[in-house]
């Protein structure tokens, strides 16, 4: 939101403009090094000059098809999960209604353990289960929690419901399965980006480039309906058409990033927060969250293989670990300085 | 004919009907207050005449439209809507709250511009809140608070303006100043208003149309001075009192009978 100069709110839009430069930023810097770790490790300015397409040959390979791709594939998953985050906890008016917690990651998982368990399925059938899934337990949140309109507090506690039941399931589907299974489940459950290639990344690509200015579009009127329907409603938002259609967005971003590298922990509930306290603005945040979740999960998968070598830690468990600190730190330091 | 009127409307949530066959017709450039006792349907009759509700029967006008088949923003720019009580989102300012206020009058291609500004900071002023700009409105009293809602209803600039209770929580101060801003607003604006007052007194002081209500049904309508009675006071409210000129204004005036006398009267009917 531009404003005119002497603006009454000139001040907190160029912070955030400022935040979501620097967050961007902060992405490219984490996704250039990232792109340099590993087996071979490459310089940052060999590693830009390779992108921008005069490495030599040996490196461009590195580059471009091993290592590129699952950078992309962190950059997508990271955005669509901090965006997704941010609509669905602008809609319930609650940091709890965060997919994480609805539970569309644990359905997107038993999509995912249906194929793996019950037919061993291929990578690309096991994408499309969890695509499924994901969208299956959105629809039934959001027709479970329908009466004259959603409701925040009703959406987030038949989402803990569903969540609750699927992860039933999910378990039940581990217990049957056998070994080789449940250890390419437990891998697929926890978030990682190993082995992603171009494969992946042109469906979150295409899925981002539709939905992102879309929803952004949309996001003016989500920042009236946090002052209540009644209010957003006297402003001439069709708060029903509005919350439907960014509902829709909203899952079908987490589902594919799901789909693409498992349920990643904590990114669309810690994403959208981090985002907000930085900025000190009030209104869904949106495009700081997308940004922010961008960088936090290259960062945490820059920090997986740092700590832990190539491939051997899944990233959400990194997520899980930085962003939950970070935000408790957060939290904590918040409530020193008495505000919240 | 009225640019805002409900014809013969049923009004319900789910099963439970609050009002039925409701006609009420808001004169243009009055100030029509509404009055009646407690979950007698006020609320939900302002919240029709806004389209928040949808009648289950009949219909709510504006300018001769069935409201609800009219563009939201178009509706947004000639009727505002003040609700009975409302969100302020954590952490926003003042100044970014009422600026809320003009988003009817925004797009994606044309947002915020000088004139924004100007009746921002007009409807800051004429509220009493200009000097609270830069305050975060969660820190604010519960009257700060309300007046920072007034301003931004009063930022939406619309020639008909529905307020729900707009004086609660405010000191007696500045319930006149409000009730003096709206009686401005209708006389040298023209505009519309319509409020929801439990003061009958302010009611009968202010008010150009009277319209009082109980479960439901309009009882009466008409100049204060025509309809208000100590019987009407009694019918719609249960209460004994006397009716006298205010030594002000020469309106009506609403004194409660004494707790004493009320007592008396009970045990002679008893
Ligand atoms: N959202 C709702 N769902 C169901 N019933 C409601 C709802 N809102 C109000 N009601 C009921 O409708 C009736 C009328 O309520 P309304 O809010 O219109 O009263 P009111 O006249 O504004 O009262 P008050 O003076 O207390 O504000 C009440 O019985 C109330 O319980
Ligand atoms: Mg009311």
């Amino acid at each position: 939101m531009l404003r005119a100069p002497g603006g009454l709110s000139l001040r907190l839009d160029v912070r955030a403009v400022t935040v979501v430069v620097l967050l961007l930023l902060a992405a490219l810097a984490a996704s250039v090094v990232l792109i340099g770790t590993g087996d071979f490790p490459i310089p940052a300015g060999d590693v830009v000059r390779t992108l921008l397409g005069d490495g030599n040959a040996g490196q461009e390979f590195i580059v471009n098809e091993l290592r590129l791709p699952r950078v992309l594939v962190g950059l997508l998953v990271g955005a669509s999960l901090g965006l997704g985050g941010a609509l669905f906890q602008a809609v319930t008016r609650n940091p709890l209604g965060s997919p994480d917690v609805l539970g569309l990651g644990q359905g997107a998982t038993a999509g995912a353990l249906v194929m793996i368990v019950l037919f061993s399925g291929s990578a690309a059938q096991v994408t499309v289960g969890a695509l499924v899934g994901g969208l299956a337990t959105g629809l039934a949140i959001y027709l479970l929690a329908w009466k004259r309109g959603v409701h925040g507090y009703r959406l987030v506690l038949v989402g803990i419901g569903v969540s609750a039941i699927v992860t039933a399931v999910n378990g039940y589907l581990l217990t049957v399965s056998d070994i080789v299974d449940a250890a390419r489940a437990l891998v697929w459950m926890t978030g990682s980006l190993n082995g992603r290639d171009w494969e992946q990344v042109w469906p979150l690509l295409g899925v981002c480039a539709v939905l992102v200015p879309l929803v952004l579009a949309g996001g003016r009127g989500l920042r009236m309906m946090e002052m209540g329907d009644d209010v957003a409603n006297a402003l001439g938002v069709r708060v029903e058409r509005v919350r439907a259609l960014l509902m829709v967005a909203a899952v079908l971003l987490v589902a594919t990033a799901t789909a693409a590298a498992g349920p990643v922990g904590f990114v669309s509930l810690t994403a959208p927060q981090l985002a907000r306290r930085l900025t000190r603005s009030p209104g869904p945040n949106l495009l700081p969250s997308l940004c922010m979740g961008a960088a936090l999960l290259v960062t945490a998968d820059w920090a997986s293989q740092r700590a832990f070598g190539a491939d051997q830690l899944p990233v959400g468990v990194v997520t899980g670990v930085l962003g939950g600190v970070y935000l408790l730190w957060l939290l904590v330091a918040e409530r020193r300085a008495g505000r919240i | 004919m009225n640019r805002l009127s409900a014809e013969n409307v049923t009004l319900a949530y789910d099963q439970r009907v609050i009002a039925e066959q409701l006609s009420v017709e808001i004169p243009d450039h009055s100030f029509t207050v509404i009055v009646g006792p407690n979950a007698c349907g006020k609320s939900t009759l302002l919240r029709a005449l806004s389209r928040m509700l949808r009648p289950s029967h009949g219909r709510v006008l504006l300018d001769g439209h069935v409201i609800q088949s009219m563009p939201a923003k178009k509706v947004a720019r000639t009727l505002g809507l003040l609700p009975q009580s409302s969100i302020a989102p954590d952490g926003i300012t003042v100044g970014d709250l009422v600026g809320r206020g003009r988003y009817p009058h925004q797009g994606l291609l044309r947002q915020w511009s000088a004139e924004d500004e100007r009746v921002v900071r007009e409807a800051m002023a004429r509220t009493g809140v200009a000097e609270l700009a830069e305050r975060y409105v969660d820190e604010l009293s519960g009257g700060q608070r309300q007046r920072v809602w007034i301003a931004m209803a009063l930022a939406q600039q619309t020639p008909l303006l529905l307020l729900d209770e707009p004086t609660t929580y405010l000191d007696i101060q500045h319930q006149i100043d409000v009730l003096d801003l709206c009686a401005e607003l209708h006389e040298e604006q023209g505009r519309t208003l319509v409020a929801v007052l439990h003061d009958l007194n302010h009611a009968a002081r202010y008010a150009t149309h009277l319209i009082a209500l109980k479960s439901g049904r309009v009882v009466a309508e008409g100049a204060p001075n025509d309809i208000v009675t100590a019987e009407l006071v009694e019918e719609v409210f249960g209460l004994r009192c006397q009716v006298i000129d205010d030594p002000e204004t020469g309106t009506p005036l609403v004194v409660p009978a004494a707790r004493k006398a009320r007592a008396a009267v009970a045990t002679e009917a008893s």
